[in-house]
């Protein structure tokens, strides 16, 4: 049984027909063709499916796609201004070489900015790796990307983003 | 995961009508036990009942001497909300450290404790600051309310629509979380109320406990001394790859100890 | 002015515009018209006998578009999969070879053991039939516990291994050991388990493949560390597919630490039947199947002893290892704790005499194969666990126990009793700055501090050796390694002078793309962004071995600089041919020819320019183009070295051990890029971090259940685990390869788990606790100080 789905993904509007069973993550990669929000996981635990659902950052793995009917969906794909101008927490994972494989990348800057927003724009160490708690990466050590987001939150500041 | 009917209602009673009468329907709340169940097909419903469209099943209010939380209030509300924070810090606290931040933007009380994992936080905080669970259907008291092993008090088509906690003299949470999953692998929630103090744990047994021993030494002397040399069985607790029942033991006194010291902080 | 993106500048990398936008195309990501999805029905018994398998209802489920089991693979003749490194026993004979069946014919042997693959127009539909296949197992015991896996009477995993023994093994000479132990002074002896780890990639393995009816010919996306090697195996060894007829590609992978060079059972099966469904399929695997079907890591038993002279001088060093090889042999099993392990139990060390035996063994498990590290941190786990055991027992500095062993700068080449010969190092220069990074002379005050705080600090050394840099074949091939251990690489300039490096390697979070085009760029002076590095794919890049055991860099780059000196030196002449000079008179300086004295100048893509449009050009002495490829094959291994120093803070009440600090000092010989190495190093101290506190993969050891099969059970380090690290470098030019350069990738693994675990009992010392397992969680700390006051009381 289909269900038509509807929804603003990167502020474009975005519908489909899917099963009750199918997953935002699987609405977005397997519908929309957006693949750069990744699967890592089958246990909620990974992070690499992390997106922004009406400001706020979940794990598309769980959820489903029709939960998110009508709501605002920010992805990897919709962070950055052009190629050229990309989004202070992308520029910093770049700066700081906060990123090996790339593969838990989109959800590791998905939490972040919403991380530093929560927070206010500050930040210190131990803050943020305690809120990198549902996000794992195995190539990093973490450490870069640690100095990252440290590094994004004025960054996004002073861009009001 | 197997298919299913998805409904999603706009009213409680709506709710309500639509598990009555079948088996197979699951209320979801947040959806971060729900899901991960179905993923990997441990549950079988025929319809899936959402209840994030029912719009009175959350938010956050003090009433009196109570602070009252919906149903469906994510616990990311719950930790940063300042009626919580000002009323019953320590229920703020223990919301900011169920699961992780994205799991927080999801996750509900009323699903927590509906579902009552045996190694979820709220279930502590709601015994030990003896909250009252309201559903659509009647009241139930915390002491009342959790039965075993993911058992609780609700009849088929009961669905949490607000937990009322009294507010605090003072309480603590002290989390000992899993190495691995992060869910509390044992939790001590200490709390001094108008009607007493309680002690509830969390994580270290099949469901939710009281240590009525460690409650009776601090209604004489709320410190972390008064508990310091009571020591709780080991017989029936949980055992696993990361903790023997004799190290939960062990833990509910060391958590005790400190959720006593930071409560009088 | 541009910022310097040669060698040694810490050049921002090129592959991070895709990955950061969500851009990258990792397997999963492939867009396939008409794709078709497998699901792999697996065993949930760890030893049974197969029945019956029933797969009537599941053909009629909606959506399946065929199913294969055990069968129809067997009567297609298929081959098995391969270990393609045939170590010999004590006696000279090959080791035991149990057969490796794509997928299980009648028996399963580990939880997870492939049994049936359903191809289906959905993965909900793949999954929705396998549930519908029936199965009859007759359920046998299992052999799961690798202590008693070669007791006799132990269950046999098969009849080809009499008594699950793979192989004995041995290296050295036992009786001029013994000889030495009978003269020393004093004895340490060490009992442990090196606990087994599961890789976990953030990206689970993946396979799709594409048959090709009016070619005849295959295409393979994997998820794969070294696509080359994968398409020979499949090609020559199990699915009988000419190698120019199947093409291999490995896209962007995410992270591999060994557990993607394998070639697995489900890329084969995947592969194999794209021909007989006619359309794509496609293959990813879920975590819990990576958890239960990757090949997993170390799992050793191991028994040492040390002997030392009166001046606290090493004599001699015995080992007795029992390591777990799972249920069949996977690509480089047998290697990983031989030639990988034994050969680097001299560490940093003068010890002249060692003895080392170890013993294979069969269990009812998953396969297990080199994992970061692969046979090295073991290798450093013992000696540097009984080095610091020792210099506890004599109450002596550990760092002076160190340096007092450590083999002198003048030593070197070194040749090690255990076969290796250390090209280079300076060990205690490494050593002096992780102390002063480290500040192990205010250890002491910290200490005493943390006590009045409740918590019992400690400090621990880990001075590690590895070889890497795999490897001179003529060593390989002598020691039953399969193939060549040589790298390949192609630079092609295009006519309007940018360039395409092909190399051979593969990056899977390596960063090649960056390091490789630093390397051309340096020694050619073509700007950065001219440069493209390709690899990953068999149809463009020349045959080459890919990436594991640090050897990109120093081989991969090696063929690099080869083809660019070709470069040079074909340009050389096309540079003297426009200038009117002798080729001997041309110089080739910062991306341009000169002829020295003069000021006559050629830029290397005037000469490049001229060879594709070949006007004015010396076509009776040279051919036209600018393409030159080289393989490179070292003479000798590289041995990156350096000394890690962990410092613990642990709260006795719960067992909690604290990383306060962690400090890395490593010789890499020359760093391309010091950015990266930094991350390497960073990424590779996590994972050995993980294996000393964390990680550990658990199986029931009467049902042969994997306990720890997902990340509620199997502990990840999450970013709240660790602290941000303290590195220093040193450097040793490597002699003998062109860049001089070392490996980096494994080190941060090899060193990090002896660092931490000698913190912890440092820490535990004042309470009489003299061993705690590892990994060291809150439960094996506490049980242990338990311990440790329960025999006081």
């Amino acid at each position: 049984m289909t269900i038509p789905v509807a929804m603003t993904v990167n502020g474009k509007p975005a519908s489909g027909k899917v099963e009750a069973r199918t997953l935002l993550v699987q609405f977005l990669r397997e519908h929309l063709g957006m693949t750069g929000t990744h699967v890592g996981c089958d246990t909620s635990q990974c992070g690499a499916c992390v997106v922004h659902v009406d400001g706020r950052s979940v794990k598309s793995c769980t959820m489903l796609a029709v939960q998110a009917e009508g709501a605002k969906v920010i992805t990897i794909e919709g962070l950055a201004e052009s190629a050229e101008k990309l989004h202070p927490m992308q520029e910093a994972f770049r700066e700081n070489h906060a990123l090996q494989c790339g593969f838990c990348t989109p959800g590791m800057v998905m939490s972040a900015i919403d991380m530093v927003k929560r927070h206010n724009y500050q930040l210190d160490e131990a803050t943020v790796r305690r809120e990198l708690e549902g996000n794992l990466c195995r190539c990093t050590g973490y450490h870069n990307i640690v100095k990252a987001i440290l590094a994004a939150a004025p960054a996004m500041k002073s861009a009001g983003v | 995961m197997y298919d299913f009917h998805y409904h999603r209602p706009k009213t409680l009673a709506d709710a309500a009508n639509l598990l009555k009468g079948k088996d197979e329907a699951r209320p979801m709340s947040g959806g971060m036990t729900l899901i991960p169940t179905l993923k990997q097909r441990l549950a079988r419903p025929s319809d899936v009942v959402d209840l994030g469209g029912i719009k009175e099943l959350a938010g956050i209010k003090v009433e009196g001497n109570n602070v009252v939380i919906g149903g469906m209030t994510r616990h990311a509300d719950v930790a940063s909300s300042a009626d919580v924070k000002g009323a019953i810090p320590a229920l703020a606290y223990l919301a900011g450290h169920i699961g992780d931040p994205q799991v927080r933007n999801r996750g509900t009380i009323g699903g927590s404790i509906a579902n009552n994992d045996p190694a979820a936080d709220y279930p502590g905080a709601v015994v030990a600051l003896n909250a009252t669970v309201t559903t659509n259907t009647g009241r139930h008291t915390a002491d009342n309310f959790f039965k075993g092993l993911f058992e609780t008090a609700l009849s088929d088509g009961e669905l949490v629509t607000s937990v009322s906690f009294p507010k605090a003299e003072k309480a603590a949470y002290m989390k000992f979380p899993n190495p691995a999953s992060r869910y509390a692998m044992v939790g001590v929630f200490v709390a001094k109320t108008a009607g007493g103090v309680r002690v509830a744990v969390t994580g270290a047994g099949p469901c939710v406990f009281r240590v009525k021993a460690m409650e009776d030494a601090l209604a004489k002397n709320f410190s972390s001394d008064a508990v310091k040399d009571i020591k709780i069985p080991a017989d029936g607790l949980n055992s696993d790859i990361h903790a023997s029942a004799e190290y939960r033991a062990h833990l509910v006194n060391v958590m005790a100890r400190r959720a006593v010291d930071a409560a009088n902080k | 002015m541009n910022a310097p993106t040669g060698i040694g500048a810490r050049v921002k990398r090129k592959e991070d515009q895709r990955f950061l936008t969500g851009t990258g195309r990792y397997v999963d990501d492939l867009p396939l018209a008409r794709a078709t999805y497998a699901h792999f029905l697996r065993s949930p018994h760890a030893h049974a006998k197969i029945k019956s398998i029933d797969i009537s209802a599941a053909k009629a489920m909606p959506g399946v578009v065929a199913i294969f089991t055990g069968k129809d693979i067997a009567d297609a003749k298929v081959g098995g999969l391969i270990c393609g490194w045939v170590v010999k026993d004590k006696h000279g004979q090959p080791h035991k070879s149990p057969p490796h069946p794509v997928m299980a014919v009648d028996t399963v042997r580990y939880v997870g053991d492939t049994v049936a693959m359903i191809v289906a127009n959905s993965h909900d539909e793949a999954k929705d039939a396998a549930e519908t296949i029936k199965v009859d197992y007759d359920e046998k015991p299992a052999n799961v516990d690798l202590a008693k896996a070669l007791d006799k009477g132990a269950t046999e995993v098969h009849a080809e291994a009499p008594g699950n023994l793979i192989y004995d093994w041995e290296i050295g000479v036992q009786a001029d050991v013994d000889a030495a132990f009978a003269k020393a002074a004093h004895v340490t002896k060490l009992d442990l388990v090196n606990n087994r780890l599961i890789p976990n990639a953030m990206e689970p393995r993946a396979a799709a493949a594409e048959y090709d009816k009016g070619t005849g010919n295959y295409t393979l996306w994997s998820t794969s560390q070294n696509p080359h090697v994968l398409r020979l195996i499949l090609s020559a060894f199990v699915l009988g597919i000419p190698e120019h007829k199947l093409r291999v590609i490995a896209p962007d992978v995410g992270g591999g630490f060994g557990s993607k060079i394998f070639c697995y059972n489900e890329e084969t099966m995947v592969t194999w039947a794209a021909s007989r469904v006619g359309r794509p399929i496609k293959w990813t695997a879920e975590r819990s199947e990576s958890f239960q079907t990757d090949a997993h890591g170390r799992d050793h038993v191991t028994h040492a002893e040390l002997a030392l002279d009166k001046d606290g001088k090493f004599l001699a060093l015995k080992v007795e290892t029992i390591a777990n090889m799972g249920a069949y042999l996977s690509t480089f099993s047998t290697a990983v704790p031989t030639y990988l392990y034994a050969t680097l139990l001299a560490g940093q060390y003068t010890t002249p005499l060692i003895y080392a035996n170890v013993k294979a063994a069969l269990t009812h498990t998953a396969p297990v194969d080199a994992y970061r590290g692969a046979g090295r941190p073991e290798a450093t786990f013992v000696i540097e666990s009984i080095v610091s055991k020792a210099a506890k027992e004599l109450k002596v500095d550990p760092a002076e126990l160190r340096r007092k062993n450590f083999i002198p700068s003048t030593a070197f080449p070194y040749q090690t009793p255990v076969a290796l010969q250390y090209d280079s190092g300076n060990y205690p220069p490494i050593i002096d700055e992780a102390i002063k990074i480290a500040d192990y002379k205010g250890f002491e005050a910290r200490r005493a501090e943390a006590k009045s705080r409740g918590k019992l600090r400690g400090i621990g050394f880990s001075s590690y050796i590895e070889a890497c840099g795999l490897g001179p074949s003529r060593v390989i091939g002598q020691l039953g390694g399969g193939v060549g251990q040589w790298e390949s690489a192609q630079i092609k300039f295009n006519p309007t002078g940018n360039v395409q490096v092909l190399t051979g390697a593969h990056s899977h979070g390596q960063s090649h793309e960056t390091t490789f085009a630093q390397v051309v760029s340096d020694k050619l002076g073509v700007p950065i962004e001219n440069i493209e590095v390709v690899h990953g794919d068999t149809a463009t890049t020349p045959f080459g071995m890919g990436s594991y055991g640090s050897r990109s860099l120093a081989v991969g780059g090696s063929a690099i600089m080869k083809a660019a000196d070709k470069i040079i030196a074909k340009g050389k002449k096309i540079a003297a041919h426009l200038m009117e000079a002798s080729v001997a008179d041309v110089v080739f300086e910062q991306g341009t020819f000169k002829v020295a004295g003069t000021d006559k100048a050629v830029p290397l893509g005037q000469a490049v320019f001229a060879a594709y449009v070949p006007h004015n050009y010396p076509l009776e002495e040279l051919e036209p183009g600018m393409d030159e490829n080289a393989f490179y094959d070292p003479s000798n291994f590289v041995y990156p070295a350096g000394t890690q120093i962990c410092e613990v803070e642990i709260d006795p009440d719960t067992g909690v051990v604290e990383i306060v600090n962690h400090t890395a000092v490593d010789d890499f010989g020359n760093i391309v890029n010091p950015m990266i190495v930094e991350g390497q190093v960073h990424g590779g101290i996590v994972q050995g971090v993980g294996q000393a506190l964390l990680e550990n993969a658990v199986y029931d050891k009467e049902t042969g259940q994997l306990i720890s099969g997902s990340y509620m059970d199997y502990t990840m380090p999450r970013a709240d685990d660790v602290p941000s690290f303290k590195l220093g470098n040193k450097v040793t030019p490597c002699p003998h390869n062109p860049l001089g350069v070392k490996g980096c990738g494994e080190a941060g693994a090899i060193a990090a788990p002896a660092a931490v675990m000698n913190a912890v009992h440092d820490a535990l010392a004042p309470l009489g606790v003299s061993h705690v397992p590892m990994p060291a969680t809150p439960l094996n700390v506490w049980q242990a100080i338990h311990g440790a006051r329960a025999a006081a009381e």
